[in-house]
C-alpha cells in the first residue's frame, strides 16, 4: 500500500506537492488528498451576556446583520480564504446552529472530501461527557483531525464580526517557522485590560501572555484566532488532558505551556473591522455601524462574500405609506410604516403609520399599526400589537440582570406576543415566547423584566 | 402529484419584446426584482408535487440555462427524475431544429417514452400566476377528458391584449368547442393560459401523427385540428394571469407586483416562488432615501427617490437621482442627479450624472443590456 504511494508518485500522478511538505498518508492508510490547513470553529458558546437572545440558541447563531448569523462571518472568511474543511464544535443549544450550516451548502462546503462536519460531544465506551474547555473540546475530536491529517489547523471562534484572509495568516506562520501564531488586534491602552495581551520582540516573537493584566504592558490583544501546527498541538492538547489541574483552555493553559517550554510562537498583526459582539450593547453598536454612510464593515464586498442560506422570499415592499432612511432591510419584508437607523430582517411587517427608530427587528416579526419602537432588539417572531410604545423612560438598569440589561436598550426573546397598547421602558427584559397574558399591566416601566408564565403580583 | 410529469416550451421568438428578448429567452426575462418568468411555472410545478420536468428550450438559451443549473432551487436536483433541458440539436439527418412546438416535443419522444407517470402538464415558460395543478388533474379525470385546457376569464384584458391570446368558446359542458389562436376579433373574453394536461401515451400519438402529417405545433395543428375528434375540455383558472409577450404586457405585469393583493397571491399563497439565489447582502438606504411604492431586492443602494418602481438585486440609486413608474434590472446604476421615467432598465445600465430618460405608461422605454445612457 504504502509502496504504491511512492509509485504514484514519482508517476506525477497527484496533485503537485504544496509548499514541498512531504504527502504523508492519513493513519488508515488511505490515499485521499491530505489537506494543508483544516479550521475548528468553536461554536459551543452560550454568550450569556446576551440574555434572552441566547435563550434558545448559542451565541454563534444569533442572528446578524440583515439576514446573517454570527458564526457567517467565520465561515465565510474560511471559504474566502480557501479553507473548505471545517470542523464546527458545538455544545450549548446546538438546534438552530445544526440547522442553520447543513451540509454546508450556502457556504460551498458540501464537498466530496472535507467539507463541514459538526462535531458534538459524543458517547465513548467507558465515558462521555461534555466539553470541559477551548482545548478540550479539540482533544476530543483528535481523531476527527487525524482523519483529515493536516498539517496545519486553524481554531476559531465563531462570535466575532470581522472579515480576515486567514491565507495570508498562514503564509506568516510558514515564514516564521512557528509552532502557533496568534492573530492580534491593536487595541487602545484603556480597553486593553480587559484581552489577553500578547508581548512580543519587535520580530512579533511572543515571549509573554497575560490575561487581562491590570498594567498591560503592550496593546496587542488576542483576537481567539490561532494557528497551530497540528504535531506539536496534538502533542501538548495530549499532555493537556492529562493535568488534573488544567482548565482545558487554550488561552489559560496550552498558550501558556508551550510558551513556559519556549516554543516557536508568534503574533499575527490583523488591521481591520474586529467586533466581540458579545453584549447587549456592543451587538446592538455592531448592527447599527452597519447603517452608517460608510460603514467600517462592508456588507457589499464583492471580493469577499459573506454567505448565508437565503430565505426564499421575494424582494422587500414599501408601501406608498412607507419609508426607509439610513436603514438596512432584507428581503420579504412589507413596509407600510417608517424605519430610521434600523436593520430589518427577511419576512418582518411593519404597520402604518408605526415609527421604528435605531432597533433591529429579527425575522418574521410583526409590528402592528401605529407602534413606536425605539433602541430595541426584537427577536424573531415577535408580534406587537397596535399602538405599543417601547423604549420611553428614563435609563433605569434592569432590576434582574442589571449586568446584562443596563445600556438603555429594550430585549424582545423570540416569539413574543406584546398585547396592544403597552408601553414598555428602557432596559426591559422580555423573556422568549412571553404571552400577552403575562403582561399585568400595560405599563411596563424601564428596567422591568416579563417572564413566560410569569405570575402577576 | 407525482402522476404527473412537466413539459415546459421555454418559447419561440417574441419580437414585440424588444431588446429584453434579443439576448434571452422569453421565458428567462428578469421579473419581480429577483424572479425569471420561468420560475413561477417551475415553482407551481413543483409546489404541485411533480417530480419529473422537461425544458425545451430553443432561442438563446444561454441565460437560460445558466438560471436552471442543476434545478437545485427547485429540489429538482434528484437522483431519479428531477429537471431536464432540452436544447435543439442538429443530428446526422439536418432534423433537431425545432419547426414548432409539437416538433419541439417529438425531437424528444424519448424524454416522454422513458418517463413513468401517466399525465403530462405542457405549459408556456412565460406565464405568471400561482397555480396548483392537482384541481385541473381531478377536474381532467372527473370528466373523463382526453386533453383539459386551462383558461381565465379575462377581465382585465384590453381588446387589443385579447388579441394576443388564444380565445375559446365552451359548450354547457365545459367541453371546448371553438379554439382561435390570436384572433383579429375575439368572439369572447375566455382566453387559454396555456396549461395542457393529457395523458402521456396519448401524446406520444397525436405528436407522432402530427410530424407524420408534415405538422408541427401543438395548438394549431393538434389542438385546433382535433377538437371535434377529441373531448378538450376547458378548466377555469380564476387567480391572477398574465404572460409575458410585448414590452407592455412585461411592464404592466411588473407595475402589479406592486398591487399588495396580487403580491399576496403570487408569493405567499399555495407554496413559495423558488429561484436562483445570489448573496446579496440586504438592501442599503441612507439618509437621503425617498422611496414609496417600491419592491427593492437585496443588494440595493439607495440615496434618491425611488416611486412606483421595481428593483432588482444590487441596483444604486445615487443622490438626486429620481426613478419613477419604471423597472431596473439587477446591477443598473443610476448617477446622481440622473432621471428615470416610465423606463425599462436591462442589466448593468448605466444612467450617467443628470440624464433624463422619459417613456409613456402604454410605451415604456426600453434601454438593452449594459448599455451607458
Amino acid at each position: 500500500m504504502h509502496h504504491n504511494i511512492c509509485k504514484r508518485r514519482q508517476g506525477g500522478c497527484l496533485a503537485p506537492l504544496r509548499r514541498g511538505l512531504p504527502l504523508k498518508h492519513s493513519r488508515e492508510g488511505s490515499t485521499t488528498f491530505k489537506k494543508e490547513i483544516i479550521a475548528l470553529l468553536l461554536a459551543g458558546g452560550q454568550g450569556s451576556r446576551l440574555g434572552v437572545l441566547t435563550k434558545k440558541a448559542a451565541k454563534p447563531a444569533v442572528l446578524f446583520g440583515g439576514k446573517y448569523r454570527i458564526i457567517d462571518f467565520s465561515l465565510s472568511n474560511c471559504i474566502n480564504s480557501g479553507i473548505d474543511t471545517v470542523g464546527v464544535l458545538t455544545q450549548y443549544q446546538p438546534l438552530k446552529l445544526n440547522n442553520h450550516i447543513g451540509i454546508g451548502k450556502p457556504w460551498d462546503m458540501d464537498r466530496m472530501n472535507g467539507g463541514v462536519t459538526i462535531l458534538s460531544p459524543f458517547m465513548k465506551e467507558s465515558s462521555g461527557e461534555w466539553y470541559k474547555g477551548t482545548a478540550n473540546a479539540i482533544s476530543q475530536n483528535i481523531d476527527y483531525i487525524d482523519k483529515m491529517a493536516p498539517e496545519y489547523v486553524i481554531v476559531l471562534s465563531g462570535d466575532h464580526i470581522y472579515k480576515m484572509d486567514y491565507s495570508e495568516m498562514l503564509a506568516s506562520h510558514i515564514r516564521n517557522n512557528a509552532e502557533a501564531t496568534i492573530s492580534v488586534i491593536d487595541v487602545p491602552y484603556s480597553e486593553a485590560s480587559r484581552y489577553g495581551i500578547m508581548n512580543t520582540d519587535q520580530n512579533g516573537r511572543i515571549f509573554e501572555f497575560e490575561e487581562k493584566p491590570k498594567n498591560p504592558k503592550s496593546t496587542l490583544a488576542s483576537m481567539g484566532v490561532y494557528i497551530f501546527t497540528w504535531e506539536v498541538l496534538r502533542d501538548y492538547l495530549l499532555r493537556d488532558e492529562q493535568m488534573e489541574s488544567s482548565d482545558h483552555d487554550f488561552g489559560k493553559d496550552i498558550i501558556p505551556t508551550m510558551l513556559a517550554e519556549s516554543r516557536s510562537l508568534w503574533a499575527y498583526k490583523f488591521v481591520g473591522y474586529w467586533k466581540d459582539v458579545g453584549t447587549i450593547q456592543a451587538f446592538w453598536e455592531s448592527n447599527m455601524d452597519l447603517v452608517s454612510r460608510v460603514p467600517e464593515f462592508n456588507l457589499y464586498d464583492q471580493q469577499w462574500k459573506i454567505y448565508t442560506p437565503n430565505p426564499v422570499k421575494p424582494p422587500h415592499y414599501v408601501a406608498p405609506s412607507g419609508s426607509i432612511t439610513t436603514s438596512i432591510v432584507a428581503e420579504g419584508c412589507m413596509i407600510y410604516g417608517q424605519v430610521r437607523n434600523s436593520v430589518i430582517f427577511p419576512g418582518v411587517y411593519v404597520g402604518k403609520d408605526a415609527v421604528i427608530d435605531n432597533s433591529i427587528v429579527m425575522s418574521n416579526s410583526h409590528i402592528n399599526d401605529n407602534c413606536r419602537l425605539d433602541h430595541c432588539i426584537i427577536g424573531e417572531n415577535v408580534t406587537v400589537g397596535n399602538n405599543v410604545i417601547v423604549g420611553q423612560g428614563d435609563n433605569v438598569p434592569n432590576e434582574h440582570k442589571p449586568a446584562i440589561y443596563n445600556s438603555g436598550i429594550t430585549v424582545v426573546g423570540e416569539g413574543a406576543d406584546i398585547p396592544e397598547g403597552a408601553v414598555i421602558g428602557k432596559n426591559v427584559m422580555i423573556d422568549i415566547y412571553a404571552r400577552r397574558e403575562d403582561f399585568c399591566s400595560c405599563e411596563i416601566p424601564s428596567g422591568s423584566s416579563i417572564y413566560y408564565g410569569g405570575v402577576c403580583e | 402529484m407525482t402522476n404527473a410529469m412537466g413539459l415546459i416550451l421555454s418559447g419561440w421568438k417574441k419580437p414585440e419584446l424588444k431588446e429584453l428578448s434579443y439576448i434571452r429567452s422569453v421565458s428567462a426575462i428578469p421579473v419581480g426584482g429577483k424572479y425569471r418568468a420561468i420560475d413561477f411555472i417551475l415553482s407551481n410545478m413543483v409546489n404541485s408535487g411533480i417530480k419529473n420536468v422537461g425544458v425545451l428550450t430553443q432561442y438563446s438559451f444561454r441565460s437560460l440555462m445558466d438560471h436552471l443549473g442543476s434545478g437545485k432551487e427547485w429540489d429538482l436536483d434528484r437522483r431519479y427524475d428531477g429537471l431536464f433541458v432540452f436544447p435543439p440539436s442538429l443530428s446526422e439527418d439536418e432534423s433537431g431544429w425545432y419547426r414548432g412546438s409539437a416538433d419541439a416535443m417529438y425531437n424528444n419522444l424519448s424524454f416522454l417514452k422513458r418517463s413513468n407517470e401517466d399525465y403530462v402538464i405542457i405549459s408556456q415558460g412565460n406565464g405568471i400566476f400561482k397555480m396548483q395543478f392537482d384541481e385541473m388533474l381531478d377536474y381532467h379525470m372527473s370528466v373523463n377528458a382526453d386533453i383539459t385546457m386551462a383558461y381565465r376569464e379575462m377581465y382585465d384584458y384590453s381588446p387589443d391584449e385579447l388579441s394576443m391570446l388564444g380565445i375559446i368558446k365552451i359548450d354547457e359542458n365545459n367541453r371546448i368547442v371553438d379554439l382561435q389562436e390570436k384572433p383579429l376579433h375575439p368572439q369572447s373574453d375566455l382566453g387559454s393560459i396555456g396549461i395542457y394536461l393529457i395523458r402521456r401515451t396519448l401524446l406520444i400519438s397525436l405528436l407522432e401523427e402530427c410530424i407524420a402529417h408534415g405538422e408541427y405545433d401543438l395548438v394549431k395543428d393538434i389542438l385546433i385540428k382535433k377538437l371535434d375528434k377529441l373531448g378538450v375540455y376547458g378548466y377555469e383558472f380564476k387567480g391572477y394571469w398574465r404572460n409575458i409577450s410585448s414590452v407592455q404586457t412585461y411592464y404592466k405585469c411588473s407595475m402589479d407586483m406592486l398591487n399588495p393583493e396580487i403580491r399576496e397571491e403570487l408569493f405567499f399563497k399555495n407554496g413559495k416562488v423558488y429561484t436562483k439565489v445570489k448573496d446579496e447582502a440586504p438592501a442599503k438606504y441612507n439618509a437621503e432615501a425617498n422611496v414609496h411604492n417600491c419592491i427593492v431586492a437585496d443588494g440595493c443602494f439607495i440615496e434618491g427617490t425611488v416611486e412606483d418602481s421595481v428593483l432588482f438585486r444590487g441596483v444604486t440609486i445615487a443622490k438626486g437621482a429620481v426613478v419613477k413608474n419604471s423597472i431596473v434590472m439587477q446591477g443598473a446604476v443610476i448617477e446622481e442627479g440622473a432621471t428615470i421615467e416610465y423606463a425599462i432598465l436591462d442589466k448593468n445600465v448605466i444612467m450617467t450624472k443628470g440624464k433624463y430618460l422619459k417613456g409613456e405608461s402604454d410605451y415604456p422605454f426600453v434601454v438593452g443590456k449594459n448599455s451607458v445612457v
